[in-house]
């Protein structure tokens, strides 16, 4: 249908959504522009250069943090990925008894504020005598991943024809061999956006790791946190410039795959 | 005696069941149980050096609440966390209000553009969701700062003197909250807008309805699922938030995060914290709850 025409104009309509774009990109596009300063200052431009990238590239600090987190983002998004395809499956199907229960809990992580969910791990943690380490880190985060990896699956199932089971079934097909040559190929799009959600939310998660990480298993958003804390410096614009990059290329890329299923 | 119908449906159960348990156990024991665990301690009375007394039971931590024990143990109201809770609470529906005054336009414009066009936009608003959360509040600490590239603007043009001081105050709180949750308003809504259909608002321009009045007979009432579902999501995250008043805050502006995160770090009382996040738990649960029962009777009004 047509939305054109002098009728459809809203007053005040289209101001407004200028000042949310101008709201939301300003300051991103500031931090940007500010990465490339050679200067000592953060705020003052002093002229371009790439000076601090080459400073982030060689801080050994900032190097291990970022290896921690994509080790942790890695693992996590593979076990809590892995979990939630299984959930996903099981989920499908005629009700059954306590189902109500069971999403409930799967959708828990979502509910429960992320400073709570961090207070109630570490006391657990701290209880059952589990020294803080990565290994906490890592189990925090398939935690708070799973739900995020469950509901783009969870869609994909039910978007799907369950004639085509049914039909795999008639022909004789094992359960298992029907899963890997209709359910899985169909689910793929389903698993790998919620794989991507789950490695994004891992990526920048802070609260939760900030309150389950041992001395010196630093995260790149605990380096940044202490960093921004002990004042800013170009150092962490360029940081930050190289995070949001890296952000964008993953948007980029689930957009590319949601286009391609189509 | 089963029959072969009933006996396939009870192994096709278990084999679903099978699937589910792994997530369930681990959900279960490092969720679940932290929680039922939090629940406990916040009953407990608090260690010597963080950590609690076990089987000392007291509730203490929910009398430190409202109340602080003078030298001769006699109970004295104190306001001070209550009023944490208030301006948490302040600060969350204020910053609804905020995201709805300016997410609803921007979703009914983002409806009323053609579709390629809309794609893009649609792209623009989701981009911030996947971006760190730290990354975005440092780079108001850029613009907001004293000296920083708001208050040098304003030098520039002869209006500030270089102590802007916004940073560090409830208005940078706000403005960080609101930055941050305002996609999660412009979402919902412009959803329920896209599946509006159209015909109706035209059909009330054509009976000689103006915008104003198409606008709040017609698109207003529909758009109210979408805002009800990004008030929700935006409300209980503004509400429990920890980065944005620990950074923008300075820690002046205390939340009610800070106010948890204090009792695990230097307070060591860990009761007391545990007691601050079930109440933040609990507010959470009942906005649920009441954003449910609303949808519920919204749902059976229209049928």
């Amino acid at each position: 249908m047509n939305l054109q025409g002098p009728l459809w104009r809203f007053t005040g309509v289209r101001p407004a959504a200028w000042v949310f774009f101008a709201f939301l990109y300003v300051p991103i596009l500031v931090l940007v522009a500010l990465s490339f300063n050679s200067g000592q200052s953060a705020t003052l431009w002093q002229g371009f250069s790439l000076k601090w990238y080459s400073v982030v590239a060689n801080d050994a600090e900032i190097l291990r943090a970022a290896k921690n987190s994509l080790i942790v983002a890695t693992l996590a998004t593979l076990i809590s990925t892995c979990l939630a395809t299984l959930a996903a499956l099981g989920m499908h199907g005629p009700r059954f008894r306590g189902q109500g229960a069971i999403q409930g809990v799967l959708g828990l992580p979502l509910l429960v504020p992320d400073i709570v969910c961090a207070v109630a791990i570490l006391m657990f943690f701290a209880f059952i005598g589990l020294k803080l380490s990565l290994l906490t880190i890592l189990i925090a985060h398939i935690v708070f991943c799973t739900p995020f990896a469950y509901l783009p699956i969870r869609a994909r199932l039910q978007g799907m024809d369950p004639r085509l089971l049914e039909a795999a079934a008639d022909l004789y097909a094992s359960p298992w061999r029907a899963f890997w040559r209709i359910s899985f190929p169909l689910l793929l799009p389903g698993i790998l956006s919620g794989a991507m959600l789950a490695f994004i939310i891992s990526m920048d998660d802070f609260v939760i790791t900030y309150f389950v990480a041992g001395a010196g298993s630093t995260t790149l958003p605990i380096y940044i946190f202490s960093s921004i804390r002990m004042g800013i410096s170009p150092k962490i614009n360029a940081i930050s410039t190289i995070m949001l990059l890296i952000s964008i290329a993953f948007v980029a890329l689930s957009y590319y795959i949601g286009q391609r299923k189509r | 005696m089963s029959t072969p119908r009933q006996l396939a449906a009870r192994r096709q159960l278990l084999r679903r069941l099978g699937l589910i348990t792994p997530s369930m156990l681990v959900l279960a024991v490092f969720l679940v149980a932290p929680l039922a665990i939090m629940l406990l301690v916040s009953f407990l009375q608090p260690g010597d050096y963080g950590g609690v007394k076990w089987g000392q039971y007291s509730a203490e931590a929910y009398i430190n609440f409202l109340y602080e024990r003078d030298l001769d143990d006699s109970l004295v109201f104190n306001t001070d966390y209550l009023g944490i809770f208030q301006r948490s609470l302040g600060l969350a529906v204020m910053t609804t209000l905020g995201c709805l005054l300016i997410g609803f336009p921007t979703a009914l414009y983002l409806a009323l553009q053609s579709e390629k066009k809309r794609n893009l936009l649609l792209f623009l608003v989701t981009v911030p969701f996947w971006t760190n959360l730290l990354v975005r509040v440092y780079a108001w600490i850029l613009l907001l700062r004293n000296g920083g590239l708001i208050d040098s603007g304003l030098g520039l043009i002869g209006l500030g003197d270089g102590a802007l001081g916004i940073l560090y105050s409830d208005a940078a709180v706000m403005i960080g909250l609101l930055y941050t949750f305002l996609p999660f308003m412009v979402l919902p809504i412009y959803t329920s807008l896209e599946k509006l259909d159209w015909r109706l608002v035209e059909a009330a321009f054509d009976l000689g309805a103006n915008r104003f009045q198409a606008l709040k007979r017609i698109i207003l009432p529909l758009a109210l699922p979408g805002m009800l579902a990004g008030t929700t999501l935006v409300f209980i995250p503004a509400l429990g938030n920890y980065i944005i008043p620990e950074l923008l805050g300075g820690g002046k502006a205390l939340m009610i995060g800070n106010l948890v995160q204090l009792q695990f770090g230097s307070a060591h009382n860990w009761p007391l914290g545990s007691a601050l996040a079930f109440a933040l738990f609990s507010l959470v649960l009942l906005a649920l709850l009441f954003n449910g029962l609303r949808q519920r009777r919204s749902t059976e009004v229209r049928i």
